[in-house]
């Protein structure tokens, strides 16, 4: 209980914080704004290294999987939103 | 010493999520919003490495490691350089997958490593578990249904479809409380796993179509609460407020693309509306006798005179992969001395921004792309406004029928512009599966064809006329 409540406090802030952000970028961009955050949920990719260092042979195995799973939206998500951000111009 | 190190990194990178974010609030300034991002995620993987568990174990944890990351960054490289930008909300549906999945997958990584697990961890194990599951199947649901592969783009029903979903959950639900009371059973885990995977299939069968933006969007957020989720199981705040950050962000968009149907939530994860609710009613009525067939050489005549013309994409374009073409029309229209911009419905396409990163591609400058509700008092002063594949958002009955399945559905007013001209292949009505009056109409005139042919047709008109 003593790591719960200090956790759900920074859990509530973060989604205030993501609301704020979030509802000032305009629909112009959703797109690079679904693909974008779902590169930076790839932050799971550091439970992943976690569990494949775990000893056993069965955390060693769910994290090497989720490891894969986390690199393909980490690299894939940063990757593809750079590619459809890079787009948007305005001509001279 | 280290610890605290590797903590403050967290920190930093955090905040370059939320800057990697504030960026994507203007084109000017996403892709550097987008790199800082990238650069938090490396610091965070590099402090991690650094790690005395992750550093100390040995030859084979780090060659497995550089493994999986290797594998990991070749296919989602692979797939980001080689996806269509029309294919956007296909890549997305992918990546949500496998966000969810790494999220249920870790979850039972630490179960299965943590010898007595607190309370805290079990219960977030739990929520990982199902939200991980539900996820990741559903996600590979909506990618088999927009890559049009093996299920139907249309709602499935079946019969006791819900009373079924409620007994998942609640099994789910069950499952995961024999979980939290004996954590040293990995198989319970399992078969929770397996049930949230049936349940994450069963709740997006029947989203079909063009509900599709609602059911990306929110199994984008469900993604951020999985990984959130998983924060509260390794006892880390970067994960929490990374999750809660892409949470919100799916949550926001679910609620803007539910508003720009007025429709609820509910309403939508219920496939409620459709082709299968309901035979197609009047469309004899409504087109019997009033629809004007019309000619690439007439829409040209009518050009020639515009001063101002309204391009209305819809997915019809997505699906011609039109947007090039379109892109030349304008340009040609523009160099004749016609204003010409784009009017933007909030669920055209089949994700949230779909038709804006097409028309992006195509070198479409974006302060030409004109929101919905920009753009609608300016209809009156439109001479004509062409309609590329778009049908429901452009339907005047959702302003005139209390009683129709989209009533009450903000749409784009392109009626109220001096002529309309529909490029479409057939009649056939679009997702709502009601007739459209706007075809019927006096000012409206049809140009039966396939959406690129008509748009390199209209060109080569304008060029000879």
């Amino acid at each position: 209980m003593d790591t719960f409540l200090p956790l759900l406090t920074i859990f509530m802030l973060a989604v205030f914080v993501g609301v704020e952000v979030i509802t000032k970028v305009p629909p112009l961009l959703h797109t690079p704004l679904m693909s974008g955050s779902n590169a930076i949920s790839g932050i799971t990719i550091i439970g992943a290294l976690l569990s494949v260092a775990a000893e056993g042979t069965i955390p060693t195995m769910l994290g090497f999987v989720a490891l894969v799973f986390a690199s393909i939206n980490v690299v894939g998500g940063f990757l593809v939103t750079h590619r459809m951000v890079a787009m948007f111009r305005k001509k001279e | 010493m280290i610890s605290v190190f590797i903590d403050l990194t967290y920190l930093v990178a955090s905040v370059l999520f939320i800057f990697g974010i504030k960026g994507l609030t203007h084109p000017r300034t996403a892709v550097r919003g987008n790199l800082l991002g990238a650069t938090g995620m490396l610091l965070a993987v590099v402090a991690t490495l650094a790690d005395r568990e992750v550093f100390g174990s040995g030859v084979q944890g780090l060659g497995l490691i550089v493994a999986g990351v290797l594998l990991g960054s070749a296919i989602g490289g692979t797939l980001a350089l080689k996806i269509q930008m029309t294919a956007m909300p296909q890549m997305v549906a992918v990546l949500n997958a496998f966000g969810g999945g790494a999220s249920a997958l870790i979850a039972g990584a630490v179960l299965a490593d943590a010898a007595d697990p607190s309370t805290q961890t079990a219960v977030a194990t739990v929520v990982s578990g199902i939200i991980g599951s539900v996820t990741f199947w559903g996600s590979l649901v909506a990618f088999d249904k927009l890559q049009g592969l093996m299920l139907p783009d249309n709602p499935v029903h079946f019969p006791a479809q819900q009373v079924l979903n409620v007994l998942l959950a609640l099994g789910a639900i069950g499952l995961g409380a024999w979980v939290v009371a004996d954590p040293s059973q990995l198989t319970t885990y399992g078969w929770l796993v397996v049930v949230g995977s049936v349940l994450g299939i069963l709740l997006t069968i029947p989203i079909g179509g063009a509900d599709m933006p609602v059911a990306i969007a929110l199994l984008n957020s469900y993604s951020g609460l999985a990984a959130a989720s998983t924060g509260f199981v390794l006892n880390n705040n970067i994960l929490i407020i990374t999750g809660s950050l892409v949470g919100a962000s799916g949550l926001i968009l679910t609620q803007i693309m539910c508003k720009a149907m007025n429709r609820s939530l509910m309403n939508v994860l219920l496939g409620a509306i459709g082709p299968d609710s309901g035979p197609i009613q009047g469309a004899d009525e409504v087109y019997a006798g009033r629809v004007k067939s019309t000619s690439p050489e007439e829409v040209a005549m009518l050009f020639d005179g515009a001063k101002r013309v309204v391009i209305v994409p819809g997915y019809g374009m997505a699906v011609a992969q039109a947007q090039h073409q379109v892109r030349d029309l304008a340009n040609l229209l523009e160099s004749n001395g016609t204003e010409v911009e784009f009017a933007i419905h909030p669920v055209a396409g089949r994700m949230p921004g779909h038709m804006n990163v097409l028309l992006a591609e195509a070198n479409v400058d974006y302060d030409k792309l004109r929101e919905m509700d920009d753009i609608n008092p300016s209809f009156e002063q439109t001479d004509v406004t062409l309609i590329i594949g778009a049908n429901d958002i452009v339907n005047p009955v959702a302003r005139t029928d209390p009683s129709s399945p989209i009533a009450g559905m903000p749409i784009l007013d392109v009626d109220k512009s001096r002529t309309v001209v529909v490029v479409k292949r057939s009649l056939s009505p679009g997702f709502a599966g009601i007739p459209n009056p706007l075809f019927a109409a006096d000012n409206t005139v049809m140009l039966f064809a396939d959406g690129k042919k008509a748009v390199l047709d209209l060109i080569a008109a304008i060029k000879a006329g």
